[in-house]
């Protein structure tokens, strides 16, 4: 079976892929809101409370706001992922909406690029809902708000776009459990979301550097706390790198799944 | 321009195996051209590879004088699919499902409104503007679909098994609503398992099987050509004795299948008269059909 390597065709169409996924959206915007943004609330108040009576500061930072940080990049990676393949998965082998979309004039590219587009616009949405409660919160700038809503818009298109790779080879939604188990779970646990990564083994520390999470969580907690970001270019060539080399995974095998 | 698609050479394998062979195929504009053959027989694999969502492994594919392989979106435009299995959005009514699928062409604003209200009243579903799809019935889905592959107002429709599943009152809708659309000049491309709807619709069909193109012609002239026009139907126990002793010496071709004697004639007058002797035979003496030339042409042995 030969692949079909060539670069992706960009154009505007996406938007119409992008558009469909928001209308949807729209349509059943109370579970959805409360899926995206209920439970990473639930962690940050329990977490933040609960562990943060005991941890008090970290770094010189309240733990509640340290955790705030954390659980915005966690969730843009969690959203993102979820609807890179379970809601992905829905509509290219339940739904068929990709056939139907095959059949207008869009091609695969353009509705592949739709859906990380929309991973990412959901990682958004999910987050600023989050930011916006760990702001009442107190120990959150608030003048960070946009250009942290950047990095979890690149954040969530470099995880949408991983989703869509798994996606490209899932037969059922049992096949994303060993991508959640095996990629997602470490990555929220060693990326310094919940407590700073530098108090695990340095070998671990330094495995974590591969996660994209890890880079999201140092641009924008230093953003959101008012510090400053170190090595900001590093951070985000990591998360581009991961960008482009997914979206290019994704249209390629993704390709191969639906144009044979 | 007279020939909307033209085939040449196309071919298809997976695994090794040719899916499609080779095929040739001509439909020209404003006719309704049918694709029979039994499952597997390539049919599903022409079609897609006629969208453009499959890569061929050779020949040429122009449709609408578009160059399949370089410019399918170009191609897409201006042609409607209806696909065999329903992909309407469950999430959308009725209405949006249509003004969402407009949206995918770039048609928007208030011809497309206007577009859309058309289409439901063609199709019967006005009044189930805002019904959630979910709660249509299996031939009011079909009738969404047609409308969805029409919001382009294309001059190709193709239709890969209009018609399966639906109850005869639902299969009538359908094909009425596709010679209007014949008549309105549109050529229509559909594949079918069912005879009659060929034989009613299609002004040219072509029969594939084995992933070649058997035959290529119009109904009628299939009929008159392939195949003998009488078939004697003969039914019931002892008939294999009624078959080695009455009809082997007088048929031309007799097939048995199971208690049933299929005897093809130019005349059946002999075999007729030999009924009130056979009085535990049933015998149904009609006119060869479309579906006597297609068994003929691909054997009675099972698909799947």
């Amino acid at each position: 079976m030969t692949l079909d390597l060539s670069l992706p065709s960009l154009g505007f169409r996406w938007y119409y892929v992008w558009k469909r996924h928001f209308l949807v959206w729209w349509k059943v915007l109370g579970p959805s809101l409360l899926a995206n943004f209920g439970e990473p609330l639930l962690y940050l108040l329990a977490l933040g409370y609960g562990l943060g009576m005991f941890v008090g500061q970290v770094k010189g930072v309240d733990y509640m706001a340290f955790l705030a940080t954390g659980i915005v990049c966690s969730n843009a990676m969690n959203t993102a992922t979820f609807e890179g393949m379970y809601a992905a998965f829905t509509r290219l082998a339940m739904q068929r909406t990709w056939d139907a979309m095959l059949a207008a004039p869009l091609m695969l590219d353009d509705i592949v690029i739709g859906e990380i587009v929309w991973c990412a616009t959901r990682s958004v949405i999910g987050c600023a809902a989050i930011f916006i409660v760990a702001g009442f919160l107190g120990s959150i700038q608030w003048s960070a708000f946009i250009p942290v809503m950047l990095v979890i818009f690149f954040s969530g298109m470099a995880f949408g776009a991983m989703a869509l790779v798994v996606t490209a080879f899932a037969k059922s939604y049992d096949f994303f459990l060993y991508y959640f188990t095996l990629v997602i779970t470490p990555m929220m646990l060693l990326s310094g979301v919940f407590f700073p990564a530098d108090a695990l083994p340095v070998w671990i520390q330094t495995g974590a550097q591969a996660f994209p999470l890890s880079h999201a969580v140092e641009i924008a907690r230093p953003l959101m706390i008012g510090a400053e970001v170190n090595n900001l270019p590093l951070h985000l060539a990591v998360i581009a790198a991961y960008i482009a080399v997914a979206t290019y995974m994704a249209l390629v095998f993704l390709r191969r799944r639906m144009l044979v | 321009m007279d020939s909307v698609i033209e085939v040449k050479g196309l071919r298809k394998t997976y695994g090794g195996q040719a899916v499609v062979d080779g095929i040739d195929l001509q439909v020209r504009r404003g006719e309704c051209f049918g694709l029979l053959g039994p499952n597997g027989a390539g049919k599903s694999t022409t079609l897609r590879m006629l969208m453009g969502t499959t890569p061929p492994d050779s020949g040429e594919i122009g449709i609408l004088g578009f160059n399949v392989r370089a410019d399918a979106r170009r191609m897409r435009e201006r042609v409607g699919v209806v696909p065999q299995k329903d992909n309407l959005d469950p999430d959308f009514t009725v209405a949006e499902n249509l003004s969402v699928y407009a949206s995918y062409f770039g048609l928007r604003g208030n011809d497309a409104k206007q577009r859309l209200r058309e289409l439901l009243s063609f199709v019967a579903l006005e009044e189930k503007a805002n019904a959630n799809v979910a709660t249509l019935s299996g031939g009011m889905q079909r009738r969404l679909t047609l409308a969805r592959a029409l919001v382009n107002s294309p001059d190709l429709l193709v239709l890969d098994e209009p018609s399966t599943g639906l109850d005869p009152q639902a299969r009538h809708v359908i094909w009425q609503r596709m010679r209007s659309l014949k008549s309105e000049g549109k050529t229509l491309v559909l594949t079918t398992h069912y005879m009659d709807e060929a034989e009613r619709l299609c002004d040219r069909m072509a029969i594939m099987d084995h992933g070649k193109i058997l035959v290529v012609g119009s109904p009628r002239e299939l009929i008159e050509t392939l195949i003998e026009p009488h078939v004697l139907e003969v039914s019931g126990t002892g008939v294999e004795e009624w078959v080695a002793r009455v009809a082997k010496p007088e048929s031309r071709r007799v097939e048995l299948v199971g208690e049933t004697a299929f005897c093809y004639c130019k005349d059946d007058q002999t075999l007729k008269a030999t009924a009130p002797e056979n009085p535990r035979l049933q015998f149904l003496s009609r006119r060869a059909n479309l579906e006597d030339v297609f068994l003929k042409l691909t054997g009675r042995d099972l698909r799947d």
